[in-house]
């Protein structure tokens, strides 16, 4: 009995050394600032920043690779404890969202022919460039709302891509997958946008689409060319000006200009 | 002798439809009254306009330059005024820059065309102008030929194929073409021959073109490095590595070229092309297209310039049954449906195909059933249903492993497919992501 006794409680103190030399000299060193930083993040492994999810993340930020302020979901509130456990001064960014610059549905915009393929934005541009009419717009078909993480892009009834801006985080999944470049993130106090991306020349956009940009210069005289530049049949907006107090959604002929403030567009209804 | 080839494995056989227009003469429509000449109507880089608006052209005159080598240039179909340099209706889909001519009706050819004599010709030079000429294979890729002419000196060639099998359901044109001029055939392969500097020439054709065989045979008799090969039907046996192995028995690698084992394969109506540019001195401006189906009122197979508007053509030819609704530029396997019928016809071309209500299915998809009837057909040696899963799933590491860039798009696996599956779809958009995809890593 006390043979045994001893024999198991010998045993046990050996590999209790045994584990203690380990935890010693073979411990992987961490730099605790990579867990608590981790801790902080919001942990959607999205990618939004570049790397490959949020513990990727974290250790850039503390080699160095990617800024404090980086994290596009965590937003000025995360960044600003990141910049804490780094010893940093705080510097925010202001948080981006996406936009989808075409307003042409189904009902404002036709369809070239019928198409029966695999229902995914991309392979349908392959056929033709398209089944819609206007060869720049929105196809509907979902692409950009199967990939957002955030369920952030709603599919509505009559097939057009539209942002919920209180879910977006402005990670920018959904920009590549557009086979159209439609999608570009904004600063989120952006309301007002030019919702077409069509260079076709105003008399072709006329007869395709009720709400295409036909280029007529009427926004880009109302800010005195600033901010606003048409080139190639189409009103671009620089996003790096105010430009919401032009009202210019008024001053638009086709409706093209959209003053987008509800965060989830009214009347619609997901579909994808 | 009309020799017989082995054929090649797997392939389909559709229903064939060519007693349609395979007894018809070739026909030359009027001058119509305006010409639409896109600059992107081959593979490659798109051409560089080089006429303005209201500038005078004639019959041949370059209205736009060769951007680059794998591109070619492109000449006014007629005389006349360009009304517009700007984008227009295409075949392809969105509208594409394009020359829009206004013929004068008087049909003059320019007198400044290049003469060549082709006999005195060093290779170089009869090179230099089949590509001034703008020459593209003319079997419907549009690839431009001079781009197949100039293989690396690494890769010898001895054969060159020409390919007068038109598998292709309701195409005569090129049989039209070997019935009517086949002195021209021969006569343009002679030509590619000296380019290639090949002893050997094969002229592969399907055994249900007899006549063509036989008028092949008659052109060919004074020359003793031409054969004519008589081809058991199957299609895709017109697609190039296909006609090789049935005729050679030479198999080309994955992701290889018919140059790796030394072949060059060109269309039959390429080496006519080829004989009108260096003997006639006349660019390419014309090409034989088959209008088809039972949708148009008189089909025929017709001379028409590379930029006749199709509702021109169809005009002419009597219009449209009320019942029409599918337009296919090219045949019904690989060929494209269009949209408009205010688009011109390319180079590549080789037929319009009118097709009627109870002749087009709109298809309802359903799940792979794993048959593998796609995979014993499949005539590159593809697996397109596991391809197909893996596209749907977007798991492109897997689909490129399984060699989708061979595939060759002939619609056979598509053809077969007990579950109507899309499958041609999914390979066409594995291939374009796979492509993307390397781009991408060769950048990075």
């Amino acid at each position: 009995m006390l043979e045994a006794i001893l024999t198991l409680s010998g045993l046990a103190i050996l590999a209790s050394f045994g584990l203690g030399l380990a935890a010693r000299f073979f411990a992987v060193k961490v730099d605790p600032r990579v867990e608590k930083i981790e801790e902080v993040l919001p942990g959607a492994n999205c990618g939004g920043c570049g790397a490959a999810g949020c513990s990727d993340f974290a250790k850039g930020v503390v080699e160095g690779k990617y800024a404090a302020n980086a994290c596009p979901v965590g937003g000025p509130s995360c960044a600003a404890k990141i910049a804490e456990i780094l010893g940093e001064e705080v510097r925010t960014a202001e948080p981006h969202v996406a936009v989808v610059l075409c307003a042409g549905d189904e009902e404002q915009c036709g369809n070239r022919f019928d198409y029966n393929g695999i229902y995914d934005c991309k392979a349908a541009h392959l056929i033709q460039g398209g089944f819609k009419a206007c060869t720049y717009g929105c196809l509907g078909l979902g692409s950009c709302a199967r990939v957002c993480p955030f369920d952030a892009i709603i599919m509505t009834e009559k097939r057009l891509a539209v942002i919920n801006r209180d879910k977006c985080v402005g990670c920018g999944k959904c920009v590549p997958v557009c086979p159209r470049h439609l999608i570009t993130l904004v600063p989120i106090s952006r309301k007002t946008h030019i919702l077409c991306s069509s260079h076709d020349p105003g008399a072709d956009v006329r007869k395709k689409c009720k709400v295409g940009c036909i280029a007529c210069k009427k926004c880009e005289k109302t800010v005195n060319g600033e901010g606003i530049t048409v080139s190639d049949y189409l009103a671009v907006m620089d996003y790096s000006q105010d430009l919401d107090g032009f009202a210019l959604e008024t001053v638009c002929p086709t409706h093209t200009i959209q003053r987008v403030d509800s965060p989830v567009p009214q009347e619609s209804e997901k579909t994808a | 002798m009309i020799k017989r080839a082995h054929g090649f494995p797997g392939g389909v056989h559709p229903d064939y439809h060519k007693e349609l227009t395979a007894g018809r003469a070739l026909e030359v429509p009027p001058l119509f009254e305006r010409y639409v000449v896109p600059v992107a109507q081959h593979i490659g880089a798109p051409a560089k306009v080089a006429v303005e608006k209201g500038a005078q052209v004639f019959k041949g005159t370059v209205i736009a330059e060769a951007a680059g080598f794998v591109s070619v240039p492109m000449h006014s179909p007629t005389s006349g005024k360009v009304k517009a340099v700007k984008n227009l209706p295409h075949p392809w889909g969105p509208n594409m820059l394009a020359v829009e001519i206004v013929a004068d009706g008087d049909d003059t050819p320019d007198p400044a065309l290049p003469r060549l004599d082709h006999e005195a010709a060093s290779a170089e030079e009869l090179r230099d102008f089949i590509r001034q000429a703008g020459i593209v294979g003319m079997g419907g890729a549009a690839f431009p030929t001079h781009v197949k002419l100039s293989p690396p000196r690494e890769k010898p060639i001895d054969v060159l194929v020409l390919n007068g099998a038109e598998c292709e359901p309701y195409l005569t044109a090129d049989h039209r073409l070997m019935v009517e001029m086949p002195e021209k055939v021969i006569a343009g392969a002679g030509v590619l021959a000296k380019i290639l500097n090949v002893k050997r020439i094969c002229i592969g054709v399907e055994d249900n073109k007899p006549d063509a065989l036989a008028a092949l045979e008659k052109a060919a008799a004074g020359h003793d490095n031409m054969d004519v090969y008589s081809l058991h039907v199957t299609y895709p046996q017109g697609a190039e590595k296909q006609l090789i192995y049935a005729i050679l028995g030479r198999e080309v690698p994955a992701g290889g070229l018919p140059m790796d084992v030394g072949v060059v394969v060109q269309n039959v109506g390429t080496a006519a092309a080829v004989w009108d540019a260096v003997a006639g001195g006349m660019p390419l401006i014309e090409r034989i297209t088959t209008v088809t189906g039972r949708g148009i009122r008189q089909p025929g197979n017709l001379v028409l310039r590379i930029g006749t508007l199709v509702e021109d053509v169809v005009g002419w030819r009597g219009g449209m049954t009320n019942d029409t609704i599918k337009v296919i530029n090219g045949g019904p396997m690989m060929g494209m449906a269009m949209s408009s019928l205010d688009v011109p016809v390319l180079k590549g071309s080789s037929g319009l195909l009118f097709l009627e209500r109870d002749e087009v299915e709109q298809y309802h998809h359903y799940p792979c059933i794993r048959c593998g009837r796609c995979v014993d057909i499949c005539p590159m040696k593809l697996m397109p249903c596991i391809i197909s899963y893996y596209t749907e799933n977007e798991l492109f590491d897997e689909v490129e492993s399984l060699n989708v860039t061979d595939c060759i798009e002939c619609g056979s696996c598509a053809y077969v497919c007990p579950s109507s599956r899309i499958l041609v779809h999914h390979m066409k958009m594995g291939k374009a992501e796979v492509i993307a995809r390397r781009r991408k890593r060769a950048v990075s």
